[in-house]
């Protein structure tokens, strides 16, 4: 590594942790003044962690380490202190007003004004400015929510320099972008660079990473990996070894698998965004799974898997969703949430909180709310056959509260899931389609979720398993879909499996341009 | 039970109060404001005719509570219902009074506009997704108009006895005075109703046997149950005023017939919200919309249909409010709809949805009728009133959120 030029930003050692879960593990960003540097690494990686400790949105003196910023030590407690001193970030999510103009979105928190009245013609006049900056030639009072996705990133980007911008953080920008649009911003990152502004983009797609950065870290499970000089050439298989790592640390339970006939099969799957009308996001999905199958669905945040599952789902997602979905060969009508159930779906949804339980109610509650027909006669409950089953299902699944009639939202957040999958259990599905099942949760509850998965297995049950981490997916399925852009883009079996392979088939760019098809 | 049980610890005692302050609260509340009027209106709170009374005033709000609950816990608001319950008693009235119609048919014919109307008002929030408040305020507008377009501005009434003693009729004893009396004697009263005291015995019997049962079930499957000292003292405080009113309606002149249709709509009520399963998807979908869309449960249906209860329970509310009064004016139902909101969130129900009892609702309406009552006895004004209403609304709410905050 050659001596690095002088830096404008050095974080060193930071460690951050979180109730169970150490997010970050001593981890090292050295960023030169006037450079690109790239930040890679998988979902979870704790790349937006670090990101968050920078920026003060988490205060300093809630992490370990120091982070020294233009030769100074910086000690942020929120996010105004370090955009006082240039440091801005601009989120996936952007966080623009849509019913807002482009010039009061700009100055929003930083209204030019004299005694609380806003000047707006100097307002105006500074917005056509930044605008022409960042090559925007929309005018000033548009309002944000009549503009694209990627002339909104434009707008943030305008902002950012509205603050006199030094460092300025991008976390995935081009996720949502078309490939013009992405374009267009890497040659704007590239001005700016010209300019004297130093950049952070934290990427996925390494074709883009290798044409504007200077320098690339790579994080893994919240550790620095490597730091890489791109001048030097860049090499895409050495970033993928690097962030997927080659180390086995997780342990998974032992399946001899035992497949069965084809359970669910579903054929020319195709789903459209519900809002955007012209944007499809699910593109012709075919598959099947068999009896006794942990069927794997590998791809980053944002390439559809979500969607597939919620649109299969009793198209709870999604609009003009067609294709067809068979049952042990016949065609069923899973059109709505109750007629999926009826025909033998359950869905484990990502996100448990907002989705998947009612926080305020109790497990027992929770447990028997999508088949309450099994502890009713007439439509009037029987308590103490709920609390019966509650507490079989506790037992089996070993959650661990104190009675059934805890709230919910008291447990931990792998025993939430247990709830979650104890509520989808009751209502005797033939394929269990789960998402993300161990997210957020720490080691030890992991081992007992796949060990609940591997049960169900093992009873014949159908398992659709999809998650953001490759190597429980390569520990637990049989069958990997690898999904990009919509799309099922390869498909590789237990023993062809590897992580780089899966990483490879994600970053390949697809050949034709543009999203919609 | 062992002594363990009988005595548990002091800190478990106050730990259970910490977390069940508000159901306790409420009941002792109501007691502690009865009282309070008893000692400040020497005593004409609790004469028996001022109690039958208390009913009567209160009768319409409280099934109109049961309504609420419902919409409130899925979620929802309704303004419109004192303009629906005020529009249904004139189309009584003119149905009635000026086309002669009979008895029956307009009280079909009521209960039926009432569930077309909340069908309406329902149909656009389910469906549409627009929100109640809006919907519900548009509702009142217009409900309040139609009220005086059809009555054209006017009184309309008075009504035959028979639609009267929908309201003011008492349920007859099952024994003759002969019998009655000297029974009544030995207390010292003119008469006892003994039918009327004879269900407040088996009521009391079937609230301590019920919570007996409850306890041991509770017990069977190892739930931590309610501390046996709060248990009995619980009891014994809600079968004690249980006793007293019903001894103090036996004196005078037995059950109204709208004190019988309120306790068996608060039961059916209470049953449907707490042991069936619609009642149980209710909650589900207040809690979580999403979550219990995705558990399978028609959400849309469901609010719809919380909307077609709430129209009928207004209509049944107009038909026994038009009966007291003994005539439908275009005034009837103004702001009633503020009093039931306020009911049931003095009981305990959340804004946003998914908590909420109707036994909390039906206290809270009592709370809020007794204090009409007493103040209106003491002779405060109606501008008093209305103010320590206010506060007392304020009040209830801030002791919840406050409860809340403090158990974390």
């Amino acid at each position: 590594m050659n001596a690095p030029m002088t830096a404008l930003l050095e974080m060193r050692d930071i460690t951050k942790e979180f109730p169970g879960v150490k997010a970050l593990d001593r981890v090292n960003l050295v960023v030169a003044k006037g450079e690109i540097h790239a930040v890679c690494g998988e979902n979870g990686a704790g790349k937006s962690t670090l990101m968050k400790v920078l920026s003060g949105v988490y205060p300093a003196g809630s992490y370990q380490g120091e982070i020294h910023y233009d030769g100074a030590l910086a000690e942020f407690r929120n996010l105004a202190e370090s955009e006082a001193r240039g440091v801005v970030i601009i989120h996936q999510e952007l966080a623009l007003i849509p019913q807002l103009s482009i010039a009061e979105n700009i100055f929003l928190g930083n209204e030019r004004a004299a005694g609380g009245v806003i000047d707006w013609s100097e307002t105006y006049r500074r917005t056509e400015e930044l605008l022409a900056k960042v090559g925007l030639r929309d005018a000033p009072g548009v309002l944000v929510e009549t503009l694209g996705v990627g002339k909104q990133q434009l707008v943030e980007i305008a902002k950012a320099l509205s603050k006199d911008v030094r460092l300025l953080i991008l976390d995935e920008p081009t996720a949502a972008l078309q490939e013009t649009d992405s374009r267009k911003l890497l040659d704007l990152m590239l001005e700016l660079k010209a300019q004297g502004v130093t950049c952070i983009i934290i990427s996925h797609k390494l074709n883009e990473v290798r044409q504007v950065a200077d320098t690339v870290t790579v994080i893994r499970d919240g550790a620095t990996v490597s730091r890489i000089d791109a001048r030097e050439g860049l090499s895409e298989d050495r970033i993928v070894r690097d962030m997927v790592g080659r180390d086995m640390s997780h342990r998974y339970p032992e399946r001899t698998p035992k497949l069965g006939d084809k359970v669910l099969e579903v054929t020319g799957w195709r789903v459209w965004h519900p809002e955007q009308a012209e944007r499809q996001v699910i593109r012709d999905i075919s598959f099947h799974v068999r009896a006794g199958e942990v069927l794997g669905i590998a791809g980053l945040m944002g390439s559809g898997r979500t969607e597939l599952a919620m649109s299969l789902f009793g198209r709870s997602w999604g609009r003009n969703v067609s294709g067809e979905v068979r049952m042990r060969g016949r065609p069923v009508d899973v059109s709505s949430a109750p007629k999926a159930i009826a025909a033998g779906l359950a869905y484990v949804t990502e996100d448990r909180k907002h989705l998947g339980l009612i926080l305020d109610e109790s497990l027992r509650f929770n447990n028997t709310l999508a088949n309450l027909r099994g502890v009713s006669k007439g439509g009037v409950l029987n308590e103490a056959e709920e609390t019966r089953v509650a507490e079989g299902y506790r037992k089996a699944m070993a959650t661990r509260t104190p009675s059934v009639m805890q709230k919910v939202g008291n447990l931990s957040g792998g025993n939430q899931q247990k709830v979650v999958l104890a509520k989808w259990l009751f209502t005797e599905p033939e394929v269990l389609i789960l998402d993300e099942p161990t997210r957020g949760i720490d080691v030890g509850a992991k081992y007992e979720i796949y060990t609940i998965i591997n049960q169900l297995a093992a009873q014949g049950k159908a398992v659709v398993m999809i998650s953001s981490e490759m190597p429980e997916l390569l520990g637990m399925c049989d069958r990997i879909h690898v999904m990009n852009e919509g799309a099922f883009v390869g498909e590789l079996s237990a023993a062809e499996a590897s992580q780089e392979r899966i990483m490879s088939l994600i970053v390949a760019q697809p050949q034709e341009q543009g999203v919609a098809g | 039970m062992t002594v363990a049980e009988t005595a548990p610890k002091a800190g478990e005692l106050k730990a259970y109060l910490k977390t069940h302050m508000r159901e306790y609260g409420l009941l002792f509340a109501l007691i502690a404001i009865m009282v309070f009027f008893q000692i400040v209106t020497s005593g004409t709170l609790m004469r028996p005719v001022n109690i039958t009374n208390l009913f009567l005033q209160n009768s319409y709000i409280i099934i109109m509570a049961l309504g609420m609950l419902i919409v409130i816990v899925s979620g929802n608001i309704d303004l419109s219902v004192g303009s629906v319950m005020g529009f249904v008693g004139a189309f009584a009235a003119v149905m009635i009074v000026k086309m002669g119609a009979p008895i029956w048919l307009t009280i079909a014919a009521s209960l039926l506009m009432g569930a077309a109307i909340g069908a309406a008002q329902g149909y656009w929030i389910a469906y549409w997704k627009i929100p109640s408040f809006i919907v519900t305020l548009a509702g009142m507008l217009v409900f309040r108009g139609a009220s005086l377009w059809l009555l054209e501005g006017q009184s309309v009434g008075p009504f035959p006895p028979e639609f009267q003693r929908l309201s003011t009729g008492f349920v007859p004893d099952l024994f003759p005075r002969s019998v009655t009396e000297p029974i009544g004697a030995l207390f010292g009263q003119r008469n006892l109703n003994l039918l009327c005291m004879g269900v407040g015995v088996l009521a009391s019997a079937a609230i301590l046997w019920s919570g007996l049962r409850r306890r041991a079930r509770d017990a069977a499957y190892g739930v931590a149950g309610e501390p046996a000292s709060f248990f009995w003292l619980r009891n014994a405080v809600a079968i004690g005023a249980l006793l007293f009113l019903t001894f103090k309606l036996a004196t005078f002149r037995g059950f109204p017939n709208v004190l019988v249709s309120m306790a068996l709509l608060t039961l059916l009520y209470a049953f449907v919200t707490q042991n069936t399963v619609i009642g149980r998807r209710v909650y589900a979908l207040g809690g979580n919309e999403k979550a219990a869309k995705l558990s399978g449960i028609k959400t849309e249906r469901l609010t719809f249909l919380a909307f077609v209860n709430m129209g009928v329970l207004a209509a049944l509310a107009g038909l026994i409010f038009a009966a007291r009064l003994n005539t439908a004016t275009p005034k009837a139902g103004f702001g009633i709809e503020l009093d039931v909101i306020a009911a049931v969130f003095i009981g305990g129900a959340a804004m946003a949805g998914g908590a909420g009892k109707v036994v909390g609702a039906v206290i809270g309406a009592f709370i809020m009728g007794v204090m009409n009552n007493g103040m209106s006895i003491m002779g405060i004004g109606i501008d008093y009133q209305q103010m320590i209403k206010g506060l007392v609304l304020l009040a209830a709410v801030i002791f919840d959120v406050y409860n809340k905050r403090r158990q974390g």
